[in-house]
C-alpha cells in the first residue's frame, strides 16, 4: 500500500466518546465562523486527506508553499491551506490560545490551537498560486477579497459540518482498507467535477487497463456557474458505474473541497490528495483544474517534472474526441483522420442539448446517463 | 516566473568530488537542468522519496474491522 504523503496518515479527530465534552468546553471559547468550503477542508485535515497537514499553515510553511511549492521540510505541497481572518474577528486572541471554529449555521466543528497570526501579500499569493493577477480569474478575485490576516495552528476535528452524500463519503483509512480488501496493489485515481461522458469513460478504462483498480473521486464543493450540481454528477456516475464497469474494479467516493482553478499547482495538490486515499497513479488530462485560457493546455502535466519525489505516478492523457472514421473515442496520438471526422466532447453542446430537453448523441454520452441528466429540471449551478 | 523576485530558498553546502561535479556538468549540458545543483537536488529528492516509507500501520485490527463494517453497510464490499 502506498504510504500517505509525508509517511503518516494524519488523524486529528477527537474520539467519539470525547465529543460531547469537547462541544461543552467549546461553548466557553472564543469562536470564529468559517464558510462551507473551509469547514470541508477542516474535515479534510482531520481525516488525513490533506496529510501531512495537521492544521492551517503557519507563516514559514505558507511562504514556502507560495514561493517554492514545498513545505519548509521540503515535502511537495502546492496549495496553501489557510485560515483567513480579520483583526476584528480575532478580538484579542493571540498565539497559544485555543479557539472554536464553527460553520455558517453556528455549529462548532473543531478547535484550533493558534500557533501564529501573520500577514500576507495578496498580490504575490494570487500571482504565485494562479499565475495571474487578472481579477476575472475566480481564484484571483477570491484572493483580493480575502481579509488581512492568516492564522496557523493545529486543528482538531470534533464533528463534520454536514451529513451530505454520506453514501459516498470515505476517509483515507477507509479507502485504504477497501483497496486492500479488493486485492488492489495499484489504483488509479480519477478527479472530476463533471458528469461522465464517453471520453471520460475511455480515459478511465484505458488507465484501468494498466492497474488493478479505479477510484473515481468527484470533487464536491464550490464550483462556478454553469458547472453541474453535485447531486447530478453523483447520480450520473453511479449510473455509469453500475451499467458499464466491473464492480470488482471500480469504486467511487467523493472529495469534499472547493475547486481553486489553479491549473498546474492544483494538479499536484489533487495528486497528493489521491495518494493519501491510497492511489498509486493519478490521471492528468488536458488543462487539469484550469479555467478559461489562463494555463497552457498541458502545463498541468509539465509541472510534474518538478516533483520527482511526489510519490504517485501521473498518467498523462492528451485531448480526446470521437472519430466517425475510427468509430471510437480516440486521441490526437492515435487517430490519423482529419478534423471533419471529429465530434468533440463539448460542454457547450451537452448543455445545449440538455437545456433543449434532448438526449446528447450516444457517441458522447451513454443513454442511461443521458436519461439521468434529462430528468433534472435544473442540473446546472446558476 | 520571469522578472519576479522570489524569496530565496535557504540552502546548505554539500561537497562532492570535482570529477563527479564535472561529470554531471557534461551530462546535463543541453537539458532542462540549469546547474549541477539543480540536477543534484532533483536526483536526491527522487531517491529520498523511495526511502521514506511508512513503517507502522495506520490502524489496528479492531479499527480495520470497524472500517470493514462501514464499507459493508455502504455496499462497497
Amino acid at each position: 500500500m502506498i504510504p500517505p504523503h509525508g509517511g503518516k496518515l494524519i488523524d486529528t479527530t477527537f474520539p467519539e466518546e470525547k465529543r460531547d465534552r469537547m462541544l461543552a468546553e467549546a461553548k466557553e471559547l472564543p469562536r470564529i465562523v468559517v464558510n462551507e468550503d473551509l469547514a470541508k477542508d477542516i474535515e479534510n485535515i482531520g481525516y488525513g486527506i490533506f496529510s501531512p497537514l495537521d492544521g492551517f499553515l503557519c507563516g514559514e510553511d505558507y511562504e514556502s508553499v507560495v514561493h517554492h511549492k514545498r513545505l519548509r521540510n521540503d515535502l511537495p505541497w502546492t496549495i496553501p491551506i489557510v485560515l483567513n481572518v480579520s483583526r476584528e474577528e480575532l478580538k484579542g486572541t493571540k498565539d497559544g490560545d485555543i479557539i472554536a471554529l464553527a460553520d455558517s449555521h453556528g455549529t462548532v466543528t473543531s478547535l484550533l490551537e493558534i500557533k501564529e497570526i501573520y500577514g500576507f501579500d495578496k498580490h504575490q499569493h494570487a500571482l504565485q498560486i494562479f499565475g495571474t493577477v487578472d481579477s476575472a480569474h475566480p481564484g484571483v478575485a477570491g484572493t483580493f477579497n480575502m481579509k488581512e490576516l492568516l492564522v496557523g495552528g493545529k486543528v482538531s476535528l470534533i464533528q463534520p459540518s454536514s451529513d451530505e452524500f454520506q453514501r459516498f463519503r470515505l476517509k483515507p483509512a477507509e479507502t485504504r482498507v477497501l483497496f486492500n480488501e479488493k486485492g488492489w496493489r495499484t489504483v488509479v485515481g480519477f478527479q472530476t467535477r463533471n458528469v461522465p461522458h464517453i471520453g471520460h469513460e475511455y480515459v478511465q478504462k484505458t488507465a484501468l487497463t494498466f492497474v488493478d483498480g479505479l477510484f473515481v473521486n468527484p470533487v464536491i464543493g464550490k464550483k462556478k456557474p454553469g458547472d453541474f450540481k453535485d447531486e447530478v454528477i453523483l447520480e450520473a456516475y453511479a449510473t455509469l458505474l453500475r451499467n458499464y464497469y466491473l464492480k470488482d474494479r471500480s469504486v467511487m467516493a467523493i472529495l469534499r473541497t472547493e475547486m481553486r482553478y489553479a491549473g498546474p499547482r492544483e494538479a499536484i495538490f489533487h495528486a497528493i490528495v489521491r495518494k493519501n486515499f491510497g492511489c498509486t497513479h493519478f490521471v492528468v488530462g488536458r488543462d487539469h483544474a484550469g479555467v478559461g485560457k489562463y494555463y497552457p493546455p498541458y502545463a498541468a502535466q509539465e509541472i510534474f517534472d518538478e516533483f520527482p519525489d511526489l510519490g504517485i505516478v501521473p498518467l498523462f492523457f492528451t485531448a480526446f474526441f470521437y472519430c466517425n472514421k475510427c468509430e471510437s473515442v480516440v486521441n490526437e496520438k492515435i487517430c490519423p483522420h482529419d478534423q471533419s471526422n471529429r465530434i468533440d466532447f463539448s460542454g457547450t453542446l451537452l448543455r445545449g442539448r440538455l437545456n433543449a430537453g434532448e438526449a446528447p448523441p450516444k457517441e458522447l454520452i451513454r443513454p442511461e446517463v443521458a436519461e439521468v441528466l434529462l430528468k433534472w429540471k435544473d442540473p446546472f449551478i446558476e | 516566473m520571469k522578472g519576479i523576485d522570489m524569496p530565496a530558498e535557504k540552502t546548505r553546502t554539500v561537497e562532492i568530488p570535482e570529477s563527479l561535479f564535472e561529470r554531471i556538468g557534461a551530462l546535463i549540458s543541453g537539458t532542462r537542468f540549469r546547474s549541477v545543483s539543480e540536477y543534484v537536488v532533483y536526483m536526491l529528492r527522487e531517491q529520498i522519496a523511495k526511502e521514506e516509507i511508512q513503517k507502522t500501520p495506520a490502524y489496528s485490527k479492531d479499527e480495520e474491522e470497524k472500517i470493514k463494517d462501514r464499507l459493508r453497510a455502504l455496499g462497497y464490499i
